[in-house]
């Protein structure tokens, strides 16, 4: 016999149906060939991004893009409908080549100040059959009225010039709103393939 | 009375029955600040976890232009301050478009000291400013290995600045750490919270 509460299985089968670690799945998407834009917005397909979690964590795996030379990003929402919360960002990348090539720099094309546009999470990323990005976002407090919302992120991908490429960006976004959504996009065509899943981290902040 | 489903109990005695897997990442402690001079976990810190991870939510210094930095004492010993071997950099970007930088910071790293580790630098003190981040500590009871840590945390530099920094090193010591203190290099911890997490 299944315990439901409140329309939510709670356990069935010997066995919990909900997570009892600290981090909470939320929301998985499996992308295939979707539209060129994922968005998570509070209050919408079940998912939760205000203050029941102080920190966020989106997992993105294997995004396998439909058009060749492309940049992965992301953007938020602070309020209204668009996803533009102004931005002051840093970016660096280290790369090793298929061949000979390699560099470890500052990635002044990545980098925003207070911009509204999108912030890439991984640039002229290759569509080739085998090739594809996996990283993590982290979110701070989103739903903080008081402070800015600071963010990292690390992506591991094929960069189309053949690379082992890691792009690390870290910025907030400058803006007491509460944030509370969030958008993952391709700078052009579809995302043919993977998976993105967003986690609460369980506690609440001051 | 016990919650038994398909033959397994599930909760009893008001809690989740130990055989029930809980999940990789504990919440074990929360600290909030409060003008505190520092915040320490002094207990809680143990062979359970092999790995301890400490987050940082807004943490807003009195005083600005600060570092944000932390220490461990060892199991039976006093004082925080073990000896450090520790490599920090940081990119940094300025809100104005200026001061896009990526550098090694040696004034920030340590060779073998027991001064408290820098793992944020200058960090604001305006209203909305703070800083944000993690610390993760490997195996904090080995007896036989140094003690590995690694932080990232993300900060309103005190220049109005966006700045990311990396933090590695060890411990130098085959004693257990069993403590970690976290302040700032001068004035309170105003506001803010750090909550440690063990992970299975």
């Amino acid at each position: 016999m299944a315990i439901i509460s409140n329309a939510t299985t709670i356990a069935d089968a010997g066995a919990f149906s909900v997570s009892l670690g600290d981090q909470v799945l939320i929301k998985s998407f499996v992308l295939d060939n979707v539209s060129s834009t994922i968005t998570l917005v509070h209050g919408s397909s079940g998912v939760v991004l205000d203050d029941t979690y102080p920190f966020y964590r989106f997992v993105f795996t294997s995004i396998h893009p439909g058009t060749d030379n492309i940049d992965f990003q992301v953007n938020f929402r602070d309020g209204g409908s668009a996803y533009d919360a102004p931005k002051t960002t840093s970016s660096f990348y280290a790369f090793e080549g298929e061949s000979t090539d390699s560099a470890f720099s500052y990635n002044a094309s990545f980098d925003i100040a207070q911009g509204t546009g999108v912030q890439g999470l991984a640039g002229s990323l290759g569509n080739g059959n085998d090739e594809s990005a996996s990283g993590e976002l982290l979110l701070f407090n989103p739903s903080s009225t008081t402070y800015i919302k600071h963010f990292m992120a690390k992506t591991q991908y094929y960069n189309r010039s053949n690379y082992s490429q890691i792009y690390h960006i870290g910025g907030y976004c400058n803006t007491t709103a509460a944030i509370d959504g969030v958008q993952f996009s391709a700078s052009s065509g579809n995302i043919d393939s993977g998976t993105i899943k967003m986690y609460g981290i369980k506690g609440a902040a001051n | 009375m016990g919650l038994i489903s398909n033959g397994t109990t599930l909760l009893d005695a008001g809690v989740i029955d130990s055989g029930i897997a809980q999940g990789p990442m504990q919440l074990i402690t929360t600290l909030t600040a409060s003008s505190s001079a520092t915040l320490d976990f002094t207990s809680g810190i143990s062979s359970t976890y092999e790995e301890y991870v400490f987050v940082f939510f807004n943490l807003h210094p009195a005083d600005n232009g600060v570092e944000f930095e932390f220490q461990g004492n060892a199991a039976g010993a006093s004082g925080f301050n073990e000896t450090i071997t520790s490599s920090l950099f940081k990119a940094g970007h300025g809100e104005d478009g200026s001061g896009d930088s990526l550098n090694y910071e040696a004034d920030h790293d340590q060779s073998q000291g027991t001064g408290f580790q820098d793992i944020a630098r200058y960090v604001g003190n305006g209203n909305d400013e703070s800083v944000c981040g993690t610390l993760t500590l490997y195996d904090p009871s080995s007896t036989a290995f140094v003690k590995h840590f690694i932080a990232r945390t993300q900060m309103y530099h005190a220049s109005n600045e966006a700045e990311d920094c990396f933090t590695a090193g060890y411990f130098n010591t085959t004693a257990a750490i069993d403590e970690i203190q976290f302040k700032f290099s001068a004035g309170n911890i105003d506001t803010g919270t750090i909550k440690m997490y063990g992970i299975k």
